[in-house]
């Protein structure tokens, strides 16, 4: 389970998270949805402990973020598995050593034995074969599948998704939609995603909160939220230019 | 009056920031020193780090060095010769080279190749979120990335510098024996004569402390870039020229310890 309580966080003058709560039940898919700036990333990184709050608690499965030291918080990492907008693959190793990092470094796997491991999730990601490639060999969709292997090798009870159809084509968006619903459902992760992509996010949701000047606006199943009284909500799923969210 | 403020206010501001980044500096360094210790070792990327600075090193340490010990054997010959001291060039060559020119030209020249080349990967990383990665799949990215390149640095230095000091030896005798007619013999025996085991050995501890440096400088200032390539950039820059000043700096007070 992953909550944030009254979770205050600003950077030099620029108030991000302004008092945010979120309850996300174990084995529940929230997604958050927000504006470019907002502070959704902010979140992600709370949860998996890369930035800490100003004020507020950040608690998963039951353990409070602030009383673990670097090293036990550097060991609490191994139950998440997160995808980075840019996927993030190391750009000095293969993708099987991108894959099968984690278990290089926590298992006491072989070599043949991570392999197979990394196989078996490049299938589950719609990938064969690309094993030795580098990287740079790979096109952004392939790099965030390959991302997406990574996050899941180590079978993480926890996936975090920053941004995963930002920067795709439509169809390689529902491609990466469809893989992270099914990923929910066949290893009954609890997972957040953070989107502004609104069919990404009606896909993958069971509920849905909007983050709107620093504070959840709302949390609803992705129905509620589509039929949400709220003009802020309306505006932004709508995508509408007018209305009460300001662009400046 | 409102001028007095602002400037008062824009100093204050450039003195907590740089002693801010001279605390997170050190902190680093503290980090990638003690992690030296802890498990796993991670010998792979060792040497390939070693590889990297040291051995990737030698040809420009051998250019700077031939024409290092040459200019110096020329420079010693034409000016020690206004007081008939020119038999003195073979001991000044040798001095020059190992208390100072080699520890502190190989680690100005690493600074700019290596240095320069651990900012901008570290940087790329930063920027691209590897860094971030690192953690969320439960690596210390100090441990890592920094504690490698630290040792790497650290043991490196010296041994580019037995070999800087060795060919600018070697140049200013090419030069001596084959251009200034200086005896042979003579010049070699100069060379040792007045050389001694402290002046190597100072050296080498120099160009140590020189390792350190330029590694935990060039890490850290790619560890803190942002904003994309002109982020990058800008930390490869301040990366060389952070490293080349605490360089001569250093050299200073370790100088005057081993001769204190």
């Amino acid at each position: 389970m992953i909550e944030l309580r009254n979770v205050y966080k600003r950077f030099n003058d620029h108030h991000v998270l302004r008092g945010v709560n979120i309850k996300i039940e174990s084995g529940e898919g929230m997604v958050v949805i927000g504006g470019s700036g907002t502070g959704k990333s902010v979140i992600l990184r709370h949860i998996i402990g890369l930035t800490k709050p100003d004020s507020g608690e950040v608690i998963i499965d039951g353990q409070n973020l602030a009383d673990l030291s670097e090293e036990e918080l550097s060991d609490f990492r191994k139950r998440f598995g997160m995808l980075f907008q840019g996927a993030a693959l190391f750009d000095s190793l293969s993708v099987w050593e991108n894959i099968g990092f984690g278990l290089k470094e926590h298992s006491r796997l072989q070599k043949d034995e991570i392999m197979e491991i990394v196989t078996e999730k490049l299938a589950m990601v719609g990938l064969r074969g690309i094993e030795h490639k580098m990287p740079a060999d790979l096109s952004g969709g392939m790099k965030k599948r390959v991302g997406l292997a990574r996050a899941i090798a180590m079978n993480p009870k926890i996936i975090l998704y920053d941004e995963p159809t930002t920067g795709l084509d439509p169809i390689m968006s529902d491609v990466i939609n469809n893989l992270i619903s099914q990923m929910n459902k066949t290893l009954s992760v609890t997972s957040l995603t953070i989107t502004h992509d609104m069919k990404s996010a009606y896909k993958i949701a069971n509920t849905i909160a909007m983050l709107y000047q620093g504070e959840i606006l709302e949390v609803g199943t992705p129905d509620q939220i589509q039929n949400s009284k709220n003009p802020v909500i309306q505006q932004f799923i709508n995508g509408s230019s007018e209305g009460p969210i300001r662009v400046d | 009056m409102m001028e007095i403020m602002q400037f008062l206010d824009r100093f204050g501001k450039w003195i907590l920031h740089l002693l801010t980044e001279i605390g997170a500096m050190g902190l680093l360094f503290f980090h990638a020193f003690i992690y030296i210790f802890r498990p796993p070792y991670r010998l792979r990327n060792l040497f390939k780090q070693m590889e990297s600075i040291g051995v990737g090193s030698i040809p420009v340490v051998l250019i700077t060095a031939t024409f290092t010990g040459m200019v110096l054997a020329l420079q010693g010959y034409t000016g020690f010769k206004r007081f008939s001291a020119e038999g003195l060039v073979g001991t000044v060559v040798a001095l020059s080279m190992t208390r100072e020119l080699g520890p502190v030209l190989t680690g100005l020249i690493v600074a700019g190749r290596a240095g320069a080349a651990m900012a901008a990967e570290l940087g790329t990383m930063k920027v691209t979120e590897q860094i971030d990665a690192l953690a969320t799949l439960a690596v210390n990215p100090i441990q890592y990335l920094v504690t490698p390149r630290f040792i790497a640095g650290i043991v490196m230095l010296p041994l580019l510098t037995v070999f800087s000091d060795f060919i600018g030896i070697a140049g200013g005798y090419f030069i001596s024996v084959n251009m200034l007619g200086a005896n042979a013999g003579v010049y070699l025996r100069r060379t040792t004569q007045y050389l001694q085991m402290e002046d190597i050995y100072g050296g080498l501890l120099k160009a140590a402390v020189f390792g350190g440096i330029i590694a935990g400088v060039s890490c850290y200032k790619g560890f803190q870039a942002e904003g994309g390539a002109e982020g990058v950039g800008r930390a490869t820059t301040g990366a060389v020229v952070v490293s080349e000043m605490l360089i001569l700096i250093s050299n200073y007070f370790v100088t005057a310890f081993l001769r204190g």
